[in-house]
């Protein structure tokens, strides 16, 4: 029964030349919004856009079973050797860009940190908000889970690829870590610009060993100078950008880019 | 006759296959496959453990003599690194010559180790290739750090999981067990029919609510309580997972040992109180005796959903994978790290595997407690008779 939908489907489907778009969940919604309305005012275009995490995507890129990838990350060192092997030269385009806030419950003293402190603290250096400048109290340090591309990049551009202690709690979800974070005095935890609302408070980070703190909004992420900042990409085959391109194009736009910044993620600076 | 076989059949398969992905764990390299660490020719060390491998690429190791080398600071090189020392133009548009750039990067510097694929290895390569061990019995079970995603070896102790496991379903047993028996006799011997009629349904409704429900309701407001009453700095602990999992573990306990009660034959009850036996006293000389084989059976479901509860515990634990010394700590679940860890694996690979070699060890807990309580209730028939 499944064989025969998904069959139906996929005749359905190439029949129409649609596009398939596929990958990182942090995109998922985006791509959704955008080619909801680009539908809207290209009545022949059909696209269909599916999650399933930003490796997932580019396994498809290197299969050939969609026609554009959304990732989270920059694809890796092994996946371009896999689409190199395959011999599908692809393209990479920066659609939006996605800013994490460093958060602390509300009665915290702390309101700013330097790179280097966030490293001690996920990796389990520093163990006392008074090691920062705060009161004496133990911290609790709050973590997405492994599997969220989320965990990855903050590891990455935060922690110098350095591990996260085995102490630091990991939440199923960033609403969990809100929650966590608004009722716990020594909390700490990482979510997405989106996320944040006022039951938690956002710190100022530098990365520049203390010179300039960085507030976390949306026009510090705009103009560049907060600095825990991600791009998320569209990675689609040369072989068949004539058939996407205009809807890459349509998400690059001035209209496309409102849609990033409704979603809650960075518009590209023109 | 069939149904019986059919299942006896289902349930043998889902053990076998249960059990042969998890044992192939123990054939695979902690280093992930088709990469491979590289030394300078000339240093001294030869071989190193996951656990040093792992520290020297968080920098807690920094200086060779650590791991029996000599006194120079230890040169850290991943493939990404490579744009730091080759430009694209040396490495060649298709990499062509990316091999022969690592060979020459790894012989150029005498403290180097180096992380990279295989298939970038020279045929001329001029280094040390470092062995590194199977994952061994002793690593797996008696390691202390649960990091798969660490790089380039992972940790994959299982020791604080085990821990967190079992403190989180002990303390819910405890809870669960004292609270259901009572509210059981209350509901078979005590509380009159129109009581009774209320309170049955009510039980079972607590059987009805999704786990994710039970979960948030912790997080919510058992986490926050705990943390005032204890004055921790932290409420998601151990003991909050055994609150939520023992008030889930209620409904069975409290229907099973119920239903068992009642099953004690009129003539019994009424011969002890007829020996002048006071209600209590034929309560427990009497109906518990009587039902020992069901309350054990409602104790057993209990404790099973306990141990495999997946949902709530991931909500409320905090999932830290510590060794937990006091259930007013954050622990980390067999369950949980399933659930939480099986979407990111690769299928087949050694993450995967190892979650698989979680499982398990969770089947055997189960199969452990359900040999013990029917242990123990065969025993006690033995003695009645």
């Amino acid at each position: 029964m499944k064989k025969t939908i998904l069959m139906v489907m996929m005749v359905y489907t190439s029949v129409n030349f649609a596009q398939k778009i596929k990958g990182s969940d942090t995109v998922l919604p985006l791509s959704q919004k955008e080619a909801e309305t680009y539908m809207k005012s290209n009545k022949t275009a059909k696209i269909t856009v599916t999650g399933g995490g930003s490796g997932v995507g580019l396994a498809a890129l290197v299969d050939n079973t969609t026609d554009i990838a959304m990732s989270s990350r920059k694809i890796k060192m092994d996946e371009k050797i896999k689409l190199q092997d395959a011999g599908r030269p692809y393209k990479e385009t920066i659609i939006a860009f996605d800013a994490l806030s460093v958060i602390v419950n509300n009665s915290n003293k702390v309101s700013q940190l330097t790179r280097e402190q966030l490293e001690g603290i996920f990796t389990g250096k520093i163990k006392n908000w008074k090691e920062v400048g705060g009161d004496d109290m133990p911290m609790v340090v709050y973590s997405r889970e492994s599997s969220s591309g989320t965990f990855e990049f903050f590891k990455e551009h935060v922690m110098n690829k350095k591990n996260y202690a085995a102490s630091v709690l990991s939440m199923p979800a960033t609403g969990a870590i809100v929650q966590s974070v608004s009722q716990t005095k020594g909390a700490i935890g990482y979510i997405g610009l989106a996320y944040t609302d006022k039951s938690v408070k956002d710190l100022k980070v530098s990365y520049d060993a203390g010179k300039t703190y960085i507030e976390p909004t949306m026009e510090t992420a705009k103009n560049k100078t907060y600095p825990i900042v991600r791009p998320l990409y569209y990675y689609y085959s040369t072989a068949v950008e004539k058939a996407v391109k205009p809807f890459v194009d349509y998400v690059l736009s001035a209209e496309g880019q409102k849609i990033v910044e409704q979603v809650g993620y960075v518009p590209l600076s023109k | 006759m069939l149904s019986s076989s059919i299942t006896s059949l289902t349930v043998l398969l889902i053990v076998v296959f249960l059990f042969k992905e998890g044992i192939g764990l123990f054939n695979q390299k902690p280093v992930e496959p088709g990469y491979v660490i590289a030394i300078n020719k000339n240093n001294k060390v030869k071989e190193l453990s996951s656990v040093q491998l792992k520290n020297i690429y968080d920098q807690k190791i920094t200086h060779w003599s650590e791991v029996g080398g000599t006194h120079d600071s230890i040169v850290l090189f991943q493939l990404e690194d490579i744009s730091n020392y080759y430009s694209d133009e040396q490495i060649g548009d298709n990499m062509q010559n990316l091999g022969t750039c690592l060979s020459r990067l790894v012989d150029s510097l005498p403290n180097i180790i180096a992380f990279f694929p295989d298939k970038y290895l020279d045929k001329k390569f001029q280094g040390t290739l470092l062995e590194v061990d199977k994952v061994s019995l002793a690593d797996f079970f008696a390691g202390k750090e649960w990091i798969p995603s660490a790089k380039p070896s992972a940790q994959l102790g299982v020791l604080p999981l085990i821990l967190g496991t079992l403190w989180v379903s002990l303390g819910a047993i405890l809870l669960a067990l004292p609270l259901g028996l009572a509210a059981a006799v209350y509901m078979s011997e005590i509380a009159n029919e129109r009581v009774r009629r209320i309170m049955k349904p009510l039980i079972e409704l607590l059987a009805g609510i999704p786990s994710v429900v039970y979960g948030f309701f912790g997080l919510v407001i058992i986490v926050p309580l705990i943390q005032k009453t204890f004055d921790l700095p932290v409420g998601e602990t151990g003991l909050a997972g055994s609150i939520v999992l023992g008030i889930m573990a209620l409904p069975t306990i409290i229907t099973i040992s119920e239903d068992a009660m009642r099953n004690t034959p009129r003539a019994m009850k009424e011969a002890s109180l007829a020996l002048g036996a006071s209600r209590w006293q034929t309560i427990y000389k009497v109906i518990i005796p009587y039902s020992i084989s069901g309350i054990s059976a409602g104790a057993i479901l209990g404790i099973g959903r306990a141990i495999g509860e997946t949902m709530a515990v991931l909500m409320v634990t905090g999932n830290a994978a510590v060794i937990p010394h006091t259930i007013l700590a954050p622990v980390r679940t067999i369950p949980a790290t399933i659930a939480a860890e099986l979407g990111e694996t690769s299928n087949g690979g050694l993450h995967y595997k190892a979650l698989f070699a979680l499982g398990c060890i969770l089947f055997l807990i189960t199969l452990f407690i359900n040999l013990t309580v029917e242990f123990i209730s065969n025993r006690q028939k033995h003695n009645k008779n």
